[in-house]
């Protein structure tokens, strides 16, 4: 066990020494200055412009313009994979001979690349070409991502506004975030990646024979280039249907390592771009303590709760310590490479980010394990978040802690120099409860009927419940990690292993909750950058609430919590609560 | 409004070129060039032969034979197999090892059939080991041996699994136990830099390592 907690504090450190670097060069990209990419990119960034025929300068847009900008292009995004995702089959890259997918499912995953998701109903290695995974979903990986970050940028700036309306240029934002931060990154980290095993080609399936003269189908395809940018955009759809635990997605210790930093590097970083933004580390350094409190309390729970093995390995007589080479706990569902401590890391940082990578099963997490993830997922994706959306998400909780702050000391909210008033918070409010009130709702049509309870596939009883609630909460959350037992075994008359195929309820309502509490929150998010940017500024005077201080910062979390437990608390018991607290066996 | 539907329509049509063709083909060109094993899945032949990849594990089973000398069928007609007694034996596999269909097991944390599953993977270590590994009980069976894998396909096992199945091997093979343990030791891959990872003996580099210095036939 030291040797884990060794790991998990090796990440932490490296994860920090990397924030204020990342963010100091997020920050010169989002204000449009020169960085030492400038040179090389400069002029693509510039023809980019010209085919596009944007001109950045002259055309800034109020809050309006840019939520229309935004809903256009993912509107195109998604009409462009689900095209090409229906007549797959037509394309080339496909050695397979995979055909084209059929309605439902192709609404569920165009929906969920489109929204930042990945939600995985779809099987990738058995039923998507090579074109669909490069010209559908990894474009969608890199799009949807850039659409995260953009929204939170015009955010900072309406808050930052010596009252004007202009948020900035949605294009030219969307451009530089892909040019100057995902593009290189990704480059970089494939070539990375292949180098240490990850795969990447275009061949077919190689058949071979073992060496105990038996056959085994190596699926292949470009991998690499796909894994990092599924990471780095905090996106987690796989190219494999088993995701991060396949080898040929993620190969070794120092795989996993990178994998896991990428996932984190942009959300956490973001909170120092703010910082710089604003004018203010200290306001980035608040919110990143915030973050970090609340995540690395899951990483120990989930850890130790791992460690410990589960009620059906003791039932069973086996014993879970750990001895001379042996890890000991839970190993169900885990690889050997990456251990207990790897693969408890992994789930919890794929839980507070959106990224909804898995390298294990999380559905054989032990109960207490299972928490974690559920816990993350309810606080609403605001601890670290996706990239661009947990940073936005968050600092609607800061305005609401402000507001209450502000009532609690009977003075006018302000935050940062501008008055949070009544339009502000009804925006807010309606940007904090969409995303639960989603969840609930289709969880619960999901579970007291029919057609939704067909996706069960633990049964009826606690562990079934918590995979349809766990099933929401992240298409909702945009997070795409599951239980995979939802919707995820072999279905007789489907062609290859394919998830939700044929099960036409759990793809329209999933595809419709995602998109839903996608773009509805970054309506309301664009909505109070708007109000705030018309606002103007006044001196901080004596009696002001401080935002930077740790007494903020304990506020900031106890709203987080507060509005997560308080929305999810019944549900959770019905799941994970009862799971951990009886070793009883169903 | 007009202006936005052609930018956003152009946007998607270049995104989809540069970032869905050209970006992954480039990636796919230069691994091909600097890292062609890696790029096309670390594949390991014997003898100009591909028998398998490093990174994905394999089945080490033959199909069980009746009285008769026929091949034994379960209910559904398909051969039973069993395992190689002189090959090290890889992590339980809820997807037999498929490299091509992946799924995870999905065992619940506190289910009968988790138990019974259990159950059984250790009732048939304990079989298949303590014959030629008298010490060994069900307490110290290391948790690998009797859990599935995430990914089905788990190339590697842990270091205490190797070394209990060393004594099966060395007497099957009849070799002495410190050359199997030694063959372990050098098929084993360490935490990278010490830190990160576990320590994980891979099967398929070891059983082919086995081949080698002590063929069975």
């Amino acid at each position: 066990m030291p040797q884990g907690w060794l790991q998990i504090a090796v990440f932490l450190v490296v994860l920090i020494a990397l924030i204020k670097p990342v963010g100091i060069y997020m920050a010169r990209v989002f204000t449009n200055r020169r960085v030492f990419l400038t040179p090389v990119v400069g002029p693509i960034e510039r023809l980019t412009f010209k085919v596009l025929r944007v001109r950045p300068e002259a055309e800034g847009q109020d809050w309006k313009a840019y939520a229309r900008s935004v809903i256009v292009f993912s509107l195109f995004s998604w009409l462009a994979l689900y095209l090409i995702l229906r007549t797959q089959a037509a394309h080339p890259f496909n050695p397979e001979g995979f055909h084209s997918g059929p309605w439902d499912l192709s609404f569920n995953t165009a929906s969920s690349f489109v929204t930042n998701t990945n939600w995985q109903y779809y099987g990738g290695e058995t039923t998507l070409t090579y074109f669909s995974q490069m010209a559908g979903l990894t474009v969608q990986n890199f799009a949807s991502a850039g659409v995260g970050i953009v929204v939170v940028i015009a955010l900072i700036r309406g808050i930052t506004a010596r009252s004007g309306r202009e948020l900035g240029n949605f294009w030219q934002d969307l451009i530089r975030t892909l040019l100057y931060i995902l593009v290189p990154i990704s480059i970089i980290g494939a070539l990375f990646l292949v180098s240490q095993g990850v795969i990447q080609n275009i061949g077919g399936y190689s058949m071979i024979h073992t060496l105990t003269g038996g056959t085994q189908v190596l699926a292949q395809g470009p991998v690499a280039s796909q894994e990092v940018i599924k990471e780095l955009g905090t996106n987690g759809g796989g190219f494999f249907n088993v995701n991060s635990a396949f080898p040929f997605e993620n190969s070794s210790g120092l795989t996993n390592f990178f994998e896991m930093l990428l996932i984190l590097v942009i959300p956490a970083s973001l909170t120092y771009t703010y910082g710089r933004m604003v004018g203010s580390q200290r306001q980035g350094w608040a919110i990143f303590s915030a973050m970090f409190t609340l995540f690395i309390v899951g990483v120990i729970v989930v850890y130790m709760a791992e460690q410990h093995g589960t009620v059906a390995q003791h039932a069973a007589g086996l014993h879970t310590h750990a001895f001379n080479g042996s890890t000991g706990g839970n190993m169900e569902g885990k690889d050997q490479r990456f251990g207990v401590a790897g693969t408890s890391l992994w789930a919890a940082i794929t839980t507070v980010t959106s990224c909804g990578a898995v390298n294990g099963a999380l559905e054989s997490l032990t109960g207490l394990g299972q928490a974690v993830p559920f816990s993350n997922l309810s606080l609403s994706e605001v601890v670290f978040g996706g990239v661009g959306t947990g940073l936005y998400s968050m600092l609607l909780y800061v305005l609401l802690a402000v507001f209450i702050g502000g009532l609690m000391v009977g003075r006018t909210p302000e935050y940062l120099g501008k008055k949070i008033q009544a339009r502000e918070i009804k925006l807010v409010s309606l940007g904090v409860l969409v995303t639960p009130l989603a969840v609930l709702l289709a969880s619960g049509l999901a579970s007291a009927t029919r057609a939704g309870t067909r996706s069960i596939y633990a049964g009826i009883n606690p562990q079934g419940f918590s995979e349809t609630l766990y099933a929401y909460l992240s298409q909702a959350n945009n997070n795409g990690s599951a239980l995979a037992g939802y919707t995820g075994f072999i279905q007789p008359n489907a062609p290859g292993n394919v998830g939700a195929y044929g099960i036409s309820f759990a793809d329209l309502l999933g595809g419709a909750v995602m998109i839903g509490a996608r773009f509805l929150p970054i309506l309301f998010v664009l909505g109070v950058a708007g109000a705030l940017a018309e606002k103007r500024v006044s001196p901080a005077g004596l009696g002001t609430m401080r935002t930077d201080n740790p007494t903020f910062v304990i506020l900031l979390i106890g709203v987080v919590i507060l509005v997560g437990a308080l929305t999810f608390f019944p549900a959770l018991l019905l799941g994970p609560v009862v799971q951990s607290l009886t070793t009883r066996l169903f | 409004m007009k202006k936005d539907l052609r930018t956003g329509l152009i946007a998607i049509v270049v995104m989809t070129v540069f970032l869905g063709l050209a970006y992954p083909l480039a990636i796919t060109g230069i691994s091909q060039v600097a890292f062609p094993g890696h790029a096309n899945g670390s594949k390991v032949s014997i003898d100009g032969r591909i028998v398998g990849s490093k990174l994905i594990g394999q089945e080490f089973t033959e199909p069980k034979l009746g009285k008769n000398g026929k091949p034994v069928l379960d209910e559904e007609g398909e051969e039973v197999l069993v395992p190689i007694k002189s090959y090290f034996q890889p992590r339980p596999s809820a997807t037999e090892y498929s490299a091509d269909v992946t799924f995870f097991g999905n065992a619940a944390p506190d289910s009968v059939e988790a138990r019974e599953e259990v159950r059984e993977y250790m009732k048939a270590y304990l079989q298949l080991e303590k014959p030629y590994d008298k010490t060994l009980t069900s307490e110290g069976i290391p948790v690998d041996a009797v859990t599935q894998s995430a990914s089905g396909v788990d190339p590697e096992i842990s270091q205490a699994n190797a070394r209990i199945q060393a004594h099966r091997i060395a007497a099957v093979r009849k070799l002495p136990l410190s050359q199997v343990e030694d063959l372990i030791s050098a098929n084993t891959h360490g935490r990278f830099l010490g830190v990160l990872g576990e320590p994980g003996v891979n099967v398929l580099e070891l059983n082919i390592a086995l081949d080698k210095q002590a063929p069975t036939k």
